[in-house]
């Protein structure tokens, strides 16, 4: 047990890029096959640490981090390698854990042009590590190390296998996330040398920071926000996701939405607001207008959508607005839905990425007037858009329902030291939000589901098969997880919510009041007025 | 009567110049085999120099290992742990320009005997500069060292280009030379001293005393034209186009980073104490050419241009951290650190995408950005190593170009001043920038389609191999793991001037 302690996370990232490597040197004799299973064994192999991770995880001490790893990386900098579990990132690094195997199998038998599954499978390895990685890390550098190396095969895999735009969409993916990444490092060097004594430990940092004023404080909140805006991506920050959805191959699309997306909010929470928490109310009401403007913006953007691969895109800068609306009320309450929100639309919008793939692989098209009928062509298929679709509208007993209902109930009361009108506001806009969502979401599952079929009217489809076995398998776990998950929400829940607590505890801004004294000198100009 | 201009021979530390010694046995070495053996001896020329750079290696760790610094000729010569580090690195980065050009020199009908001796008189000058705190002595190595490196810019004598290369060098490194020389004499003329530790004193104080003002600028500027920093690398793109690749890879890294020793020791020891004269310099001659470079890189062609302006930009990433050394000890260190780490990765990247590009031409004999495309399909292994290196350059994680990059944005913010954050953010939009055309030839690399269709595979002679394996090996080494470099550039070991 001792060896899951200590060494557990470090090897659950570390063996994808190691598999990675192997990959790349099994000679072509060896055939495809070889490679895929290598590439499988190991995404399953670095799961199974999870899983053995999450049956060890003490779940009542959430807030305190586990299994950690403290070793000397670059003294001469002072960065360490520290990493660590809470009740923030297990449910991501767990969703990264199931996403990834899950894409191994559904690419198992069609690669996407020009096929060439050995450089595919190891660029899928080498960003797996770089998605864990980022959800453990504890050191500000190791962070930004791990969020970095997402980067390049998420590139190559938009510019070698995506579709015919591929060229700018990758490059814009690219140069957007580099900027944002570059304002990110100057905040986290910014708040190195401000902290008393230097460190780039995030769990030393909050405490470090106590003496910095205010204003300096918002200038480095307002780096990380547009570092981590880019990513999530917020508006007017989202311009290069639809390009870059719509051009990734399928399973490129599934783990940028399922897990790339999450590595933006999950900044938020994990970094800029437990570390810089008197800013972060000064910034709140910003990111609140941001969020609501993407919530409308990307279901406005939705309606005039004609590419369902598209379509989906824009509803991920919808759905990512709850998020941040979630996050922005710094309430216990609200980044308990933000978190939830993050793992329900990874596993929703995943599944429509996957779907939508199938589709562009039966009718060959994914342009919403020439597709129809799927119900009668590929029943399964069908009502499993139908299943999805309403998960992303966020009915009540799916997934998406616990991340988007909470989100704006949160915004009833935000955290003390913001403006309760202001919120409301944004509560009632982000309602108008669901409705448009049902809007465009039945309007798409109508228009691709229902009908009479395309085929028989003899436009030229050859027949279309319903689920193949690779689909299935790699399908059933996440669909089993979207029901379980709005069954009964508890299972997030119950993980994130005492960590939650903690993170936001330096400067607990909640019913009690705040006891930071930035906070408290704030409440009280406020009160003088 | 006599005994008044008796000569005094200097106390002179052999030890202390091994390195320089056997380098110089080398080069001589190589002439004599050439004038006895005739053609006999050419196939072992490139083995023989780079033995030479491997062995002048021996005495540069041995020196580490002994301790105390010497110096020698009243302190015009120091060998400390920085004039070592970068010893090493030369010596080293040597041995990978003449693994580059082995193939290159002997298949292309060239000299080849008298290539490796004037690389090697090159490199000599560069190993005496990391050592030199003098103003001649500055000047005699910078001497030293760009006089070979002329005329190996022309060594395709035949080719127009290349003598276009190699005057255009000659004409803008002398007139340099000649500015530089001016400064030096105002500097000195307002010092009364030619040793740097003892300008700094001399020279201190708040007024701006018009001659050392102008003195400092005239050097400094002096080896602006030598790192090719904007506005002084207009000779850059040309010479580099023209000269032969190995040559160009060694300019590029090589004479540059003898450049930045140079300023270095300038700065740190000569002219510490006027930071308000250097400063704003430094701002203006790092932003512009992090700038300039960026902009005109993503409009070439070809790729060896594309390299040059890549070069300035880097230049100017490498002089941003003299925007604050003198702010206060600590950030000073830290810039100090900064830069050598930088000169160390950029040394190893750049070489290796030299090397690329070198193996590249061999089947493709162009130097087109356009001949790189679908490299992937019949050279998977070269694409992975130049997608490395590009990557490095761009200063994406884990490649140690971002350590690098890491290091000038650290000490930039360390002094938390406007200056330095404002020069961290002007480093941040064009890390951008350049990330364009870096990011543009990874993917027409991966994702383009071969040209004619002729897809028949590269054969990469092996010295060529090990150089692009020695790069690849460096640049993921220090991108991974950091410390390993730290180890090497942590303040405490290279202070100068204190």
């Amino acid at each position: 047990m001792d060896f899951l302690e200590t060494w557990g996370i470090s090897i659950a990232v570390f063996v994808p890029v190691i598999a990675a490597l192997v990959v790349m040197l099994i000679p072509k004799s060896w055939g495809d096959e070889a490679i895929k299973w290598t590439a499988l064994a190991a995404s399953l192999a670095s799961g199974g640490f999870g899983i053995a991770m999450l049956v060890n995880f003490k779940i009542h001490h959430s807030q305190d981090l586990q299994y950690v790893a403290d070793k000397k990386w670059i003294e001469a900098i002072g960065s360490r390698y520290i990493v660590g579990l809470d009740g923030i990132s297990l449910p991501l690094f767990l969703l990264t854990l199931l996403i990834v195997p899950l894409c191994i199998i559904y690419s198992w038998n069609h690669f996407p042009d020009p096929h060439n599954p050995k450089a595919f499978l190891a660029l899928i390895l080498l960003l797996e590590t770089g998605m864990l990685g980022s959800f453990v890390a504890q050191d500000l550098i190791l962070f930004f190390v791990f969020f970095e190396v997402v980067l390049l095969p998420m590139f190559f895999m938009i510019a070698v296998w995506g579709g015919d735009n591929r060229q700018y969409a990758s490059l814009k993916f690219f140069l957007f996330t580099l900027f944002g990444s570059a304002l990110m490092i100057l905040s986290f060097l910014a708040m190195y040398f401000l902290a008393d004594p230097h460190t780039f430990d995030m769990r030393a940092l909050p405490g470090a920071l106590q003496g910095v004023a205010l204003s300096t404080q918002v200038l480095i909140f307002l780096g990380m926000l547009i570092g981590f805006g880019i990513k999530v991506p917020m508006f007017p920050f989202h311009t290069w996701l639809p390009d870059a959805h719509t051009q990734a191959p399928t399973v490129g699309s599934v783990i940028l939405a399922a897990v790339l997306l999450k590595l933006g909010t999950y900044g938020f929470v994990r970094i800029a607001i437990p570390i810089l928490p008197a800013a972060a109310v000064k910034v709140a009401p910003l990111i609140g207008v941001l969020a609501v403007i993407g919530i409308i913006y990307g279901a406005l953007g939705c309606l005039a959508q004609t590419d369902m691969k598209r379509l989906i895109a824009f509803s991920s800068v919808a759905h990512m607005g709850y998020v941040m609306l979630g996050i922005s009320t710094l309430t216990q309450f609200g980044i308990n839905a933000a978190i939830f929100g993050m793992v329900a639309h990874g596993l929703i919008t995943g599944m429509l990425f996957f779907l939508a793939g199938s589709v562009k692989e039966r009718y060959h098209t994914l342009e919403i007037k020439k597709l129809g009928g799927l119900l009668l062509d590929a029943p399964k298929m069908g009502w499993l858009l139908g299943l999805c679709t309403m998960a992303s509208l966020g009915l009540p007993g799916l997934a998406g329902f616990w991340g988007e209902f909470p989100a704006i109930l949160s915004s009833y009361s935000p955290a003390n030291g913001l403006n309760v009108q202001l919120y409301r506001v944004f509560m009632v806009i982000a309602a108008i939000g669901t409705v448009l969502a049902a809007g465009y979401l039945l309007w798409l599952l109508q228009r691709t589901a229902f009908g009479a079929s395309k085929q028989q009217q003899g436009e030229g489809h050859e027949h279309v098969h319903d689920l193949h076995l690779s689909e299935g398998l790699a399908w059933a776990p996440i669909i089993a997880l979207i029901v379980a998950l709005g069954i009964y929400p508890a299972l997030i829940f119950k993980s994130t919510d005492a960590a939650v607590g903690n993170s936001l505890a330096p400067c607990l801004v909640d019913k009690t009041g705040p006891t930071c004294p930035e906070l408290a000198d704030l409440q009280h100009a406020a009160r003088g007025k | 009567m006599f005994a008044e201009v008796l000569f005094h021979a200097p106390h002179i530390d052999y030890a202390a110049l091994a390195p320089e010694i056997v380098l110089t046995a080398g080069a001589v070495l190589l002439i004599l085999i050439d004038a006895l053996a005739l053609e006999r001896a050419k196939p072992f020329m490139s083995v023989l120099a780079g033995a030479t750079l491997l062995g002048a290696l021996i005495p540069v760790l041995w020196l580490a290992n002994d301790g105390p610094d010497r110096s020698m000729f009243g302190g015009a010569f120091v060998v400390d742990n920085f004039a070592l580090v970068l010893e090493a690195m030369f010596l080293i980065s040597g041995y990978v320009v003449v693994l580059l050009a082995t193939n290159y020199i002997a298949e292309g009908d060239y000299w080849e005997s008298e290539f490796y001796a004037l690389l090697l008189s090159s490199l000599l000058g560069m190993l005496v500069m990391c050592s030199a705190r003098d103003l001649l002595t500055i000047f005699v190595a910078l001497e030293l060292l760009s006089i070979p490196a002329y005329m190996l810019a022309t060594w395709r004598k035949r080719d127009l280009r290349s003598n276009e290369a190699g005057i255009k060098y000659y004409l803008m490194g002398v007139f340099a030379s000649a500015l530089m020389l001016y400064g030096m004499s105002l500097v000195f003329g307002a010092a009364g001293s030619t040793l740097l530790t003892e300008i700094a004193p001399a020279i201190a104080g708040d007024q701006p005393r018009s001659t050392v003002v102008l003195g400092m600028l005239f050097v400094i500027i002096g080896f602006g034209f030598k790192v090719s920093a904007f506005p002084f690398h207009t000779w850059a793109p040309d010479t580099y186009e023209g000269a032969p690749t190995p040559v160009t890879a060694f300019l590029a890294v090589a004479s540059k980073a003898a450049g930045f020793v140079a300023i270095l020791q300038l700065v740190y020891v000569g002219f510490g104490t006027r930071h308000d004269v250097y400063q704003p310099l430094m701002w203006v001659l790092a932003a512009g050419s992090m700038t300039a470079g960026n902009l005109m890189a993503l409009r070439q062609k070809n790729i060896v241009r594309l390299m040059a302006y890549s070069g300035i930009a880097q230049a100017g990433y490498m002089l941003a951290p003299l925007v604050i050394a003198g702010h206060n000890a600590a950030s000073g260190d830290r810039a100090l650190q900064a830069i050598v780490t930088y000169l160390i990765i950029y040394a190893g990247m750049n070489l290796g995408a030299f090397g690329v590009i070198l193996a590249v031409a061999r089947k493709t004999r162009s130097a087109e950005i356009s001949s790189f495309r679908g490299l992937f399909h019949y050279a998977p292994g070269l694409t992975v190593a130049m997608t490395m290196f590009l990557m490095s350059l761009a200063g994406i994680p884990p490649l140690a170009g971002w350590y690098a990059k890491f290091q000038v944005l650290n000490a930039l913010l360390s002094a938390s001043n406007t200056s330095g954050v404002l020069m961290g953010v002007v480093i941040g939009v064009n890390s951008v920038i350049a990330l364009y055309y870096y990011g543009s030839i990874a993917r027409s690399m991966w994702a383009d389609d071969v040209p004619d269709g002729d897809r028949t595979p590269i054969r990469v002679p092996p010295a060529l191999v090990s150089a692009i394996a020695i790069s690849a090996v460096v640049t993921l080494l220090f991108g991974v793991l950091p410390q390993t470099i730290g180890h090497f550039t942590n303040s405490g070991l290279l202070a100068i001037g204190r």
